[in-house]
């Protein structure tokens, strides 16, 4: 996840702190103490349906995601996620006693996935989506910590944050609890039948989309305001998810349905980026909390302005852009294989229709691969060929053929942006 | 026309803009390391480096590539006298089939000229999408880290920036006369020099 600009952010910082001084006493009260150690608990302690309905909530939260780094122990943490105040680490949580959570009791992980707070009482950075997980109910917290300490306990201490002062101390986290946090469990909206409810619980809870789909203001809060209306996350664009959604054809719940079982779907494309992940694992989750995040989903994305028609320009086919689409790219992208071993219908493709280049140049740049060792399409990556100018001309191309928007805005700020994202 | 610069020599090349890098090599320049695979940048065995840089031939344009130095496995050394890399593959045996190797050959260079010090794991995640339906890669992998060795031990990773005015080091094939026929093309067994 990436977090607004960091400048406003210090500025921001300096009016909180402000504040921040007579909330002291009110900061205080926010503080909580340590939460006695236990010792690892043996894992026959817990049953085997509720191992499987914590592995498949695990799923649902893409804990394994951040909390592996790249060739490291499951869950052993120590996956770097960059931000505007700089580099988090994230924490091991394998039940080992000294470096991960083994001595962590029910209540302390409970109290982490509502509160933010760690075992030891130090604020937990919301890098660790927690405005998200205060609201996953008491029984579901129960039955990740069943999962988590029956994993295999690896000793491996995560290295340390770096972050600049004064997003180094830790304790002024409660002062942005106090302006950003909104603290408590889920309550289900009347309004809607059950099943949208659990939808909205998991979507919202646990599944944590806004982390990466909704805006964050200059302190790396998401703006309640602006709920899906696309965020960013390790240097890609995470979709609007709402009204706004760029896709060509509108979603439904069949369609979501599908995508998050197969991490593709055929009127939209392949999940690239961290979307790969999050769908690789969705597909070990309960078949009914899928088919309930995609209701609600689909509700989200309501009904929208634009057409779902499906026509392309005409233009010019001398451009240098032309050119270099027809001989690099029309070869897999003509639309005569189906996806997911074919390139998707660019006339389809949600990174061609969306607002900014971002996701498009990452996938012309880096190619498509699948996780290691897992199976699925490739697309090859072309930064070793394409010039900026090259990049360039063939975005245009692309955008004015298949997009049904203006063209993009200053693309080579955003071809420079995306490779010293690369780059980090 | 194109310019193409191939192993420190300049080609004029009258191919279509749209032609990929791989048939120029293989059909006009005679340059028959690099394989044709899949031939949709999926399995690694039209890999050369473009500016040092691991590319894959299949899908390159030639349009793209004016006045970009390409390297090709015959452009790090000669049967008679084989670069580092050549020599590292010799020595452990790492080809089965072969088909993959000049890909992997020029993937790992790539990755050498960039960091001497690759790990282990460093030269399997290069090498990741390299595909060896042999089943060589553990030779594979000890031969990337012969040639480490090598280079390091020599001071150099077998490339050096090439003269144009001389002559290639690799021999020069000439094609025999067309005689109408057609016959399966298979330039790799054409005359090799005697080792």
């Amino acid at each position: 996840m990436d977090w607004g600009g960091a400048r406003m952010g210090l500025r921001l910082l300096v009016i909180i702190l402000v504040v921040g001084a007579a909330a002291v006493p009110l900061a205080a009260g926010t503080w909580q103490g340590a939460i006695a150690p236990i010792d690892p608990p043996a894992p026959d302690r817990f049953d085997g349906a509720a191992l499987q309905r914590g592995l498949q909530l695990a799923a649902i939260g893409n804990c394994m995601s951040c909390h592996t780094a790249a060739g490291g122990a499951p869950f052993a943490g120590g996956r770097p996620v960059a931000t505007p105040y700089g580099t988090i680490y994230s924490s091991n949580i394998t039940p080992d006693a000294q470096t991960g959570i083994g001595q962590w009791s029910e209540p302390a992980f409970r109290r982490a996935m509502r509160a933010g707070v760690g075992r030891t009482g130090q604020q937990l950075y919301p890098a660790f989506p927690y405005d998200h997980f205060t609201l996953v109910s008491d029984a579901d917290d129960a039955l990740l910590y069943a999962y988590l300490m029956t994993r295999r306990a690896v000793r491996s201490t995560p290295p340390a944050n770096q972050l600049r002062f004064p997003f180094s101390v830790r304790p002024l986290l409660a002062l942005w609890k106090l302006v950003f946090f909104k603290e408590g469990a889920y309550r289900a909206d009347p309004t809607h039948d059950g099943q949208w409810n659990r939808g909205a619980y998991l979507a919202n809870g646990l599944g944590h989309c806004g982390a990466c789909h909704t805006p964050r203001n200059a302190l790396g809060a998401e703006k309640r305001s602006a709920r899906f209306g696309g965020g960013r996350a390790q240097g890609w664009h995470g979709y609007a998810i709402d009204s706004a959604s760029p896709a060509r054809v509108r979603w439904d719940r069949t369609a979501l349905r599908a995508y998050f079982r197969d991490g593709w779907q055929t009127l939209h494309g392949d999940a690239h980026g961290p979307m790969a992940e999050v769908v690789e694992n969705l597909s070990a989750a309960a078949a009914a909390d899928l088919d309930a995040i995609a209701i609600y989903i689909a509700w989200t994305m309501g009904k929208r302005d634009r057409a779902d028609s499906v026509q392309q320009a005409s233009v010019a086919t001398q451009s240098s852009g032309a050119v270099i689409f027809a001989s690099a790219c029309q070869g897999c992208h003509d639309g005569s294989r189906p996806l997911p071993f074919g390139g998707v219908r660019l006339a389809l493709s949600t990174a061609v229709m969306d607002d900014e280049p971002t996701n498009l140049i990452n996938v012309v740049l880096e190619g498509l691969y699948p996780r290691s060792g897992a199976a699925g399409a490739i697309m090859p990556g072309f930064a070793s060929v394409l010039s900026d100018e090259q990049l360039r001309s063939l975005l245009s191309y692309v955008r004015l053929r298949y997009g049904q928007g203006s063209p993009w805005k200053d693309l080579e700020a955003s071809v420079q942006s995306a490779k010293a994202q690369r780059h980090d | 026309m194109i310019e193409l610069r191939v192993n420190g020599r300049t080609h004029r090349i009258s191919a279509d803009a749209d032609t990929p890098l791989l048939y120029v090599l293989r059909d006009e320049l005679e340059l028959n390391a690099a394989k044709f695979g899949c031939g949709l940048g999926q399995c690694g065995a039209c890999t050369v480096l473009v500016d040092g840089i691991a590319s894959l031939s299949c899908v390159t344009p030639i349009v793209l590539l004016a006045g970009r130095q390409i390297t090709t496995l015959e452009g790090l050394g000669t049967p008679q006298q084989p670069g580092p890399m050549q020599q590292a593959f010799i020595e452990e045996q790492a080809a089965q089939c072969g088909y993959c190797i000049a890909g992997m050959m020029m993937r790992a260079q790539g990755l050498l000229q960039r960091d001497l010090h690759a790990t282990d794991a460093d030269i399997r995640k290069e090498l990741e999408h390299n595909l060896c339906r042999c089943g060589s890669h553990m030779r594979i992998l000890r031969a990337v880290r012969r040639a480490a060795g090598l280079m390091l031990a020599s001071g150099s990773t077998g490339v050096t920036a090439p003269d144009p005015a001389q002559p290639s080091a690799y021999p020069e094939v000439t094609a025999p006369p067309d005689d109408g026929m057609r016959r399966p093309a298979h330039p790799d067994l054409r005359e090799r020099p005697q080792r």
